[in-house]
């Protein structure tokens, strides 16, 4: 996995709560072996018409967000199945970072795993940040992930928590399974003191 | 003196295979289920990096999303990406020597949260996990079972553990009887009616309460396997006898000295008496009507005696979502909910597939027609329940009422194979989401239970199921 950044970009407002797994990547997308290329399909049913043309009101379709590489959402940002198509296909677009109230539990797990880093944020905070994005393509947010700081357009800095572990995993861009796998000895051993204590597993 | 636990910290400390100082912990898996649609990247991530599957015995395998529900599924998927992902399954299982595989022709075969307990795979105090939020379904048994991402899935196939922090412990309490007419999937929808669908996020759900020791296994899994709908990582009922007498005799399940020996453990597994609890809420189950709901949220949840709410009665953001759902629904504030017609049904599955979900349905259908021009489709979740819906024929009665009686899949609930709602089309569904385009493209779902569902196939528009069981 690439090592995450800091990142000075436009971000787009999505102020809708509850924005769930199946607007993110709608289920016909699901049907790739691949993890590659589906960014041109995020949020699919709210980007195009029926008839494949994009729909001009929605925010990454406007000329000042098409290269937005944050989102600020809604409350609950994420929720619904555990596709991890969404944080590919928000990856694939150029998404680096969301900011949000709250995520649900699987996608919030899911971005970790594919370097684009999920940040919660108070209400107040995330109201400043998207009244921020509003003003398009002239508003540049920085989010710094070594500093814990997410940057306004007008240079107002806030502070946000994420857990140890995570950011270390982010910033290095490290393997799970490599991490894990250095610890074979103890899966050994737990796998040994299984076949006593739970022969039916 | 020993520090008072909650089921979930007994399942989570039985576990743990690694703890970091931080709490970083690496937990082992049980049963790791497996399905076409979440898979084929993490078996090509352990490919690239010359891996192999760790435990295959403990690897469930079962193409479930994507197949038709047409008997002539058997000869071919027509869908070319359906096929090559079904396809694709089957040659992951033969490369990675998988000998638990449950494919298309195989009778045992349906959704892989109804294959699981029916085949003896999940099991009290385990971990389970799918590439599949419906995994929470298993936590009936009272095990550890929630939904991961396909990075996980290629975790798992690869160490059989995941890396886990705690989560807060949530109780859910319901107290009492529930009233004719009310079942489980009532109790779901009116947990997350009244918790939002962020409520259980952060927290792993212990439900409890008479209402839920009175619950059969089936109606436990309907109760489950909506935890996430409530944001919860995983929900979970204690074993009890109940459990016990569904899972003894399983093709899989512990036998001889192994059955004692499980079953001595299995009765330890229950919250302390003085358990700490992160957060708890309390229903009467006297208080729960059968429901449905109004919008695109599983929160959106109103009795059917109900009227359309108007957004202006919400608060913050839920305004404007609202506002949405109500344009998307088609639907005007005021309406009476028993108003609103229906043009499909849909009977089956992760959260109502099962052969009490059948009955239920059944029940109500017995001797009546589906509406003129209501299209109704019922699917079973497994070969298995098809086979028993068929002996105590369930089967005809759906036949004579005017159902499709279709093979076991996931089908319309998310409609990744044929099995879709036309745009604009309205469904009363048994199923679990009623996310905008989520059955199909501008598909309008109103979730409800299988008796529910059988009554609006019956007259037409969302009824109360009451109406016909007092006739």
């Amino acid at each position: 996995m690439e090592k995450f950044q800091t990142v000075t970009a436009i971000a787009a407002p999505m102020p809708l709560v509850n924005i769930d797994t199946d607007m993110i990547i709608p289920k016909q997308f699901l049907k790739t072996i691949k993890r590659s290329g589906l960014g041109k399909n995020l949020f699919d049913e709210m980007r195009y018409h029926q008839d494949g043309t994009e729909n001009p009101n929605f925010v990454l379709n406007k000329d000042a967000y098409r290269n937005s590489e944050i989102l600020i959402a809604g409350d609950n940002f994420g929720c619904g199945s555990s596709r991890e198509h969404a944080p590919w296909a928000i990856k694939d677009f150029g998404i680096k970072a969301i900011i949000s109230t709250s995520y649900a539990d699987i996608f919030y797990n899911n971005c970790f795993k594919n370097g684009v880093l999920p940040i919660v944020m108070p209400k107040e905070v995330v109201d400043v940040l998207m009244q921020d994005a509003e003003k398009g393509a002239n508003a540049r947010v920085t989010v710094d992930l070594e500093a814990q700081t997410v940057t306004s357009s007008e240079g107002q800095v806030f502070d946000f928590e994420i857990d140890g572990f995570r950011k270390h995993c982010l910033l290095q861009g490290l393997d799970d399974i490599g991490l894990s796998l250095e610890k074979a000895d103890h899966i050994a051993a737990y796998e040994t003191q299984l076949g006593q204590s739970r022969p039916w597993v | 003196m020993t520090q008072s636990k909650t089921l979930y910290d007994k399942i989570w400390d039985a576990h743990v295979v690694h703890e970091a100082d931080d709490g970083t912990s690496l937990l082992y898996i049980d049963r790791h289920l497996v399905h076409e649609v979440t898979s084929p990247q993490a078996f090509e991530g352990l490919r690239d990096a010359g891996r192999k599957v760790h435990a295959p015995d403990k690897t469930i395998v079962v193409p479930d999303h994507n197949v038709p529900t047409t008997p002539d599924r058997v000869d071919f998927i027509k869908d070319d990406q359906s096929r090559i992902q079904v396809d694709v399954l089957a040659q992951n299982v033969a490369e990675f020597n998988l000998p638990h595989y449950y494919d298309m022709k195989d009778v045992r075969q349906g959704i892989v949260h109804i294959v699981g307990p029916e085949q003896g795979w999940t099991l009290p105090g385990m971990t389970v996990v799918c590439g599949d939020s419906h995994t929470a379904t298993h936590g009936a048994f009272g095990s550890l079972a929630h939904g991961i991402g396909t990075s996980e899935v290629e975790h798992v196939l690869a160490t059989q553990t995941l890396i886990q922090k705690k989560s807060k412990n949530m109780k859910v309490e319901i107290t009492g009887k529930l009233r004719p007419g009310v079942t489980a999937k009532d109790i779901a929808l009116s947990i997350i009616g009244a918790t939002g669908t962020a409520g259980g996020t952060g927290y792993v759900i212990e439900y409890c309460g008479e209402a839920i020791r009175a619950l059969s296994m089936e109606g436990r899994m309907t109760v489950c396997n909506m935890a996430i709908e409530g944001g919860a990582r995983a929900g979970m009922i204690a074993p009890d006898e109940t459990t016990f007498a569904y899972v003894k005799g399983r093709p899989h399940s512990p036998k001889g000295a192994d059955w004692d020996a499980a079953l001595n453990w299995w009765k330890t597994l229950k919250s302390d008496d003085d358990a700490q609890w992160d957060k708890v809420l309390t229903l009467a189950a006297e208080d729960i009507a059968p429901v449905v709901t109004w919008g695109t949220s599983p929160e959106d949840v109103l009795p059917i005696t109900g009227t359309v709410p108007d957004p202006s009665e919400f608060q913050g953001g839920k305004v404007n979502a609202a506002t949405r759902s109500l344009e998307y629904m088609d639907l005007t504030p005021g309406t009476k909910l028993s108003d609103v017609r229906i043009d499909a049904v849909f009977l089956g599955s992760c959260t109502n597939g099962r052969i009490e979900d059948m009955r239920a349905a059944a029940e109500i259908l017995k001797g009546r027609k589906v509406k003129e021009g209501v299209r109704a489709m019922a699917v079973p979740g497994s070969g298995l329940v098809r086979a028993q819906a068929e002996e105590e024929g369930l089967a005809d009665i759906f036949r004579e009422a005017g159902f499709e009686w279709r093979l076991a899949g996931c089908s319309m609930c998310l409609g990744m194979n044929p099995d879709q709602l036309a745009p604009g089309e309205r469904c009363a569904s048994t199923s679990n989401r009623n996310f905008e385009g989520r059955q199909g493209y501008r598909g309008r779902t109103h979730l409800m239970s299988p008796a529910m569902a059988a009554a609006a196939a019956v007259t037409g528009h969302l009824t109360d199921v009451r109406e016909l069981l007092e006739e």
